[in-house]
């Protein structure tokens, strides 16, 4: 049995009186033990929804409409509040994107700390303690005994967010789930982080969800890879041969589009037009009216998913290689 | 070199901070501590560094948005700095700017015709009505805005969009250089090649010269002709893109371009330690970047190398650079 495993999830939002709008629109997945994950796609692909609806976290008056999310075979959505508040922060934790906002302002590390621990254990204070500067230590805070006292604010960006993993590691999570964990964080910050958070994955055989737009990010850090497009998963494998050779049109060219495969001075390849708002799909495949390969098939239906691929048309096998 | 179209002697921005009435010192931001740059016509000229270096500063005193403290700056030899706003007219209408998030630079209360006439209107007054309409109309085309956009508003469109109305603006007064900040990270990784070409285009079409400051050393691959790589308000290395990739000279840029997230993965595999800034209100007298510099001695630490340059033509400040 897989750690986690997602059955057609999807997700709705109430549009009018009557009308509902997805924005997950039927969604797939396992994932096993230790096991590193990225999710790619642009914003409002549905991505976040995801983490969200995995941790029960869709606000109101959002709903998984149709589905199972099964953690080692519990139905999540069938826990009640409390059930599933032993899981959240426990044996799933969450990395959001901004530390500043994850992090309250107005309570010192050590107290927010204690606090996420206590919800989850009996433990004393001291204990607590002890345990919260072995975390921060973990993830290689300096003089961690000292920073245990301070706020939010006095820490740098970078420090922030490792504070941030190092509550999400507090309970010895077996998945970790993190939403664009270092967007707002400058390129050499970034690198230690993700290298952080890589490190720390394999040594703990914690899984990882990687939630991401940025495909070197995904490439470094996980084994496999699934992107989004629309509420939907339109290709998904092993990250490395994806990025090798994609066999779906929009994954081609989302690779193709970026500048480190151009040639300076050189055009870069562009998918013409933007992604369609969950309010206005086109019906079929949603990528048809961008995808240089439709044809009046992807006009009328939506392409199940195949082999790893959602495409009628996918590149075969030197195409997708070039 | 004085055919610059943009030249910079040695400016400086400082910010005063807010101070205690008792104080005795009153605290100030080096943003930028003498930079030299001199752009020639027709480069794209990119300034890369971490949020802090002074890279949005360095654009905005170019511009005029901000006076600097000290130093020189020129347009077309002419010193610009110090002028009145009268004087200055003329001069905005051959330098504008593109801002990072289209979401926040264009007024949402004003359609797209407005927003493209305002500039005209106020810099080139001898413009009559009929004339203002064909140079909305030209730009529009120009940028790839459709004519019907003209009635609409900011929030109709999607960023891609707004990114182009924003370069449609920047283009309408027929500038002959652009800064252009961040223009494309607000935006999605399919977008942002769109926007990238279409700078491309307009540069081939209408002659620009770009000032492009980026955080992303893969965009200055692919976009510029020379690289400025910033760190906490100093010109650390000045060299031609090229060169800067294929030879980098300072520890710093060689930090930088380590941290890119490889598509072939295999970088982040290694722990990093935590990098901190120093602080840009108590500068070190040393080296800026000496503190997380792996190459760093005592010298560094008491004496601040200057901008010099090397055999092969790079402008490195590091005492080591060779």
């Amino acid at each position: 049995m897989a750690m986690l495993e997602i059955k057609d999830l999807h997700v709705a939002f109430p549009k009018g009186k009557k009308s509902e709008v997805e924005a997950l629109r039927g969604v797939n997945l396992t994932l096993e033990k230790g096991e590193r994950l990225g999710v790619v796609g642009e914003s409002g692909a549905g991505k976040s929804m995801l983490a969200f609806a995995i941790l029960n976290l869709i606000a109101e008056p959002g709903r998984v409409s149709q589905g199972s999310i099964a953690f080692h075979g519990e139905n999540l959505l069938e826990l009640s509040e409390r059930d599933i508040r032993s899981i959240r922060g426990n044996r799933i934790s969450m990395i959001f994107q901004d530390p500043m906002v994850t992090l309250n302002p107005v309570l010192s590390i050590g107290t927010q700390m204690v606090e996420t621990l206590k919800a989850h254990r009996r433990i004393s204070d001291a204990e607590a303690r002890k345990l919260c500067i072995a975390k921060l230590k973990e993830v290689a805070i300096p003089s961690a005994e000292s920073r245990l006292d301070a706020y939010p604010h006095e820490l740098s960006g970078g420090l922030r967010q490792r504070v941030v993993i190092a509550i999400a590691l507090l309970t010895d999570p077996e998945l970790i789930i993190a939403d664009e964990p270092t967007t707002a964080l400058d390129v050499t910050i970034q690198a230690e982080i993700m290298a952080l958070i890589l490190k720390l994955c394999r040594d703990k055989d914690v899984a990882l969800i990687l939630i991401t737009h940025d495909l070197g990010v995904v490439a470094e850090v996980t084994e496999r890879i699934m992107i989004m497009y629309a509420g939907l998963c339109v290709e998904t494998g092993a990250t490395q041969q994806i990025i090798q050779a994609p066999h779906h049109p929009y994954s081609a060219g989302l690779l193709k589009a970026l500048p480190q495969f151009a040639g300076r001075g050189t055009r870069l390849y562009q998918i013409p037009g933007s992604m369609p708002p969950i309010t206005a799909l086109p019906p079929g495949c949603a990528y048809h009216p961008r995808c240089e390969r439709a044809t009046d098939m992807c006009k009328a239906q939506i392409p199940p998913l195949e082999h790893g691929c959602a495409c009628f048309h996918p590149l075969d096998q030197t195409e997708a290689a070039s | 070199m004085t055919d610059a179209i943009v030249e910079t002697k040695g400016i400086e921005v400082r910010f005063p901070l807010p101070t205690h009435f008792l104080a005795r010192e009153k605290p100030v931001l080096h943003a930028l501590n003498g930079v030299d740059i001199a752009i020639q016509p027709g480069e794209s000229f990119c300034v890369v560094g971490e949020s802090g270096c002074g890279k949005t500063t360095l654009g905005r005193t170019i511009m005029g948005l901000q006076s600097p403290t000290a130093g020189e700056i020129y347009f077309n030899g002419q010193r610009i700095d110090q002028m009145d706003e009268a004087a200055r007219k003329p001069i905005r209408r051959d330098m504008q700017m593109v801002f990072q998030n289209p979401y926040a630079s264009l007024n949402p209360r004003r359609n797209v015709f407005e927003t493209l006439a305002e500039p005209i209107r106020h810099l080139m007054p001898e413009k009559t009505g009929p004339e203002v309409r064909a140079q909305v109309e030209e730009v529009l085309a120009a940028t790839g805005c459709d004519p019907s956009w003209q009635r609409k508003l900011p929030h109709e469109f999607s960023g891609g969009q707004r990114q182009r109305i924003a370069i449609a603006r920047a283009l309408v007064t027929n500038p002959a250089f652009i800064v252009a900040d961040e223009p494309i990270s607000a935006l999605d990784v399919s977008i942002q090649a769109q926007i990238l070409n279409l700078l491309d285009d307009l540069q081939a079409e209408r002659g620009l010269t770009y000032l492009f400051i980026t955080h992303d050393l893969s965009v200055v691959e692919h976009f510029g002709t020379r690289v400025a790589v910033m760190y906490l308000g100093r010109v650390m290395e000045l060299a031609e893109t090229d060169t800067l990739f294929s030879a980098p000279k300072h520890p710093y840029t060689r930090l930088l371009l380590d941290a890119i997230p490889k598509i072939e993965g295999g970088s982040f595999d290694n722990p990093r330690e935590p990098g901190e800034l120093p602080d840009p209100v108590n500068m070190p007298p040393g080296c800026p970047f000496a503190p997380r510099c792996p190459m760093a001695e005592a010298r560094c630490r008491t004496e601040r190398p200057e901008l010099r340059t090397l055999d092969n033509g790079t402008q490195a400040a590091c005492h080591f650079a060779e």
